[in-house]
């Protein structure tokens, strides 16, 4: 098996072992063993809603720092649109890729002007009929994760398109070579992002060979450092740097891919239960009337990602008044940026990390055993075990990783059933519990 | 030969809770790495037939038993039975109030489209008495 690259990881130090990261994980991908929190890398998408939950911030994502910057002889920024609804008062994206200059970078390339090509590209392939609709955004890779974990049979309606940020990054690359003469080894291009799924992207990217982006940066780090070079900034120092428009910004939260397609059959759903939900929907083929769905697993878009700074609905409203200065859009398809250039190079592929087992005798016989353990467990999901329910718990010991005894109901033969005059509610259990466990120790001694 | 027997409940007045069951049928044939397609036939079927209780007979059970070879679906209910059938599973017929129609459903295509999802296809249906629908999908 590979070893995967999770930009999400655990700081065990911080970690406390309560239950609100296993109880929050889409995918079920987080268990508590010997009182500390463990990463199921087959099953992580990287989404970070344990960042979100965790009240010790033991959970992080691994961004670069700038540091890593130093590496390189030419630096490349490539700011997410979500980076724009950062800022109070902005009314110029020129102050933020000035300022973002101003820091230590050689050449700014914005990912919303990447975005508008996408749009374009994409508006294209709808008219050409060429793809399963309802068509699904491929944009959010924490969503192109969770398809290929949970809803394999929707990979066919994803858009095979470049994600903004990778046109964005190829762009970018061509431009600097052609500008400097020096050859890609030395030319560094970051993303400056607001999530750990789209670092975890640049190190394994699931629709290409190999991502041109060498490294993430996150807003939240980059932010303090970019608020004090744009204040020094005065006006005659602005560059016209600032390339797309309404379209390309607003792909920075939930409705603005959609809305830039143009067309009125559309859904768009953000936060991840809501995702989940519209994919099931989908997936029993409830939802065949629309042309496209854009997801995306933060609530209100990109500018919900975890490593952003700012609330998602002030960036939200930020953005909307930032989009007042601007015109529809800056860039579409031509020749040189011919939608067939901007396809996946590499199919993607259903993960099998749902799976029981390879083949689908054996899978019975585990479900079979597992309905019979799950029968036995008191079906409170207290997460005490450490997996997310007693489903989970029963799953987990049919595929040899934990006990019935990991159940302390279950080892304490301990009736949850209301109708059973001795149940109390849990935390009173637990004492009782604790009182007989100490008498049995004495009695020993 | 081993066999994975599920058994739910569909509540009569509830659409909330209306496709839970073909949900969770979904979920366990997943778990055990059923081919895509044939997921999808079992819960799109299995959806019209729970959404068909839940809008014409108040309700009813089904029993599902997945085996090496197939999944066998039952559907039972008390309802008030199908008067003809032939018309019933004729595309665009449908007997479902107004109010129904406004969330969108009763565009009679319930029966016409479990048949066509599934592999096997038999109704027992008396007036006055209930509905039971016998379904199969193989597995191969």
């Amino acid at each position: 098996m590979t070893t995967l690259f999770h930009s999400v990881r655990l700081d065990a130090d911080k970690c406390q072992g309560c239950t609100n990261c296993i109880k929050r994980c889409p995918t079920q991908a987080i268990r508590v063993r010997n009182k500390k929190a463990y990463i199921i890398s087959d099953r992580c998408i990287d989404c970070g809603e344990c960042i979100r939950v965790c009240p010790h911030h033991a959970k992080y994502a691994v961004t670069e720092s700038f540091n890593e910057l130093l590496k390189y002889k030419y630096r490349v920024a490539l700011p997410a649109p979500a980076l724009y609804g950062q800022f109070n008062n902005l009314e110029n994206v020129d102050y933020v890729l000035t300022g973002l200059k101003k820091m230590g970078f050689d050449q700014v390339t914005e990912v919303s002007k990447a975005a508008e090509l996408i749009s374009s590209a994409t508006r294209v392939m709808i008219e050409s009929g060429v793809l399963r609709k309802p068509i699904i955004s491929s944009a959010c890779p924490a969503v192109l994760r969770l398809i290929r974990t949970r809803f394999p049979n929707l990979i066919g309606n994803l858009l095979p398109l470049y994600t903004p940020v990778d046109l964005a990054a190829t762009i970018a690359r061509e431009e600097a070579k052609k500008e400097t003469g020096l050859t890609d080894e030395e030319i560094g291009v970051f993303f400056l992002t607001p999530c750990p799924a789209k670092r975890t992207a640049v190190t394994n990217p699931l629709c290409y060979e190999k991502s041109g982006i060498n490294g993430a940066i996150a807003i939240k780090d980059i932010y303090p450092v970019l608020v004090q070079n744009m204040d020094r900034l005065t006006e005659p120092e602005l560059e016209p740097l600032g390339d797309s428009g309404i379209i390309g910004v607003s792909w920075a939260q939930s409705g603005g891919e959609a809305a830039g397609l143009l067309k009125e059959r559309y859904l768009a759903a953000d936060g991840i239960e809501n995702v989940i939900n519209v994919l099931e929907e989908l997936e029993d083929e409830k939802l065949n009337d629309l042309d496209f769905i854009e997801l995306n697993c933060c609530t209100g878009g990109c500018v919900g990602g975890v490593l952003t700074v700012e609330n998602p609905y002030v960036a939200k409203a930020r953005i909307q008044r930032l989009r007042k200065f601007m015109p529809v859009s800056c860039n579409s398809v031509s020749d040189e940026y011919d939608p067939d250039n901007l396809s996946w190079t590499k199919e993607l592929s259903p993960s099998p990390a749902m799976k029981l087992a390879d083949n689908v005798v054996k899978a019975m016989r585990m479900m079979t055993k597992l309905k019979e353990i799950e029968a036995n467990l008191p079906g409170l999901d207290c997460g005490i075990c450490g997996a997310p329910s007693c489903r989970a718990l029963a799953e987990d010991i049919v595929r040899g990783y934990a006990e019935e005894t990991d159940c302390l109901l279950h080892k304490y033969k301990i009736s949850p059933t209301h109708e059973d005059e001795d149940w109390l509610p849990l935390p009173f259990r637990m004492k009782v519990m604790g009182d007989d466990l100490n008498e049995e120790k004495n009695n020993e001694g | 030969m081993d066999s994975i027997k599920l058994h739910y409940v569909v509540p009569g007045d509830d659409f909330t809770r209306a496709g839970a069951a073909s949900g969770d049928v979904k979920r366990n044939l997943k778990t055990l790495g059923i081919s895509p397609s044939i997921i999808r036939n079992v819960s799109i079927a299995m959806y019209e037939g729970e959404i068909n209780m839940v809008i014409h007979a108040g309700g009813g059970v089904i029993d599902v038993e997945i085996t090496e070879t197939e999944i066998i679906m039952t559907l039972a209910d008390k309802g008030p039975g199908i008067e003809n059938v032939e018309l019933a599973m004729s595309e665009g017929f449908s007997t479902a109030p107004d109010n129904i129609r406004s969330l969108g459903f009763g565009a009679g295509m319930g029966l016409p489209n479990i048949k066509k999802y599934t592999d096997e296809f038999s109704i027992d249906t008396k007036v006055g008495e209930g509905t039971t629908l016998n379904l199969k999908v193989y597995l191969q």
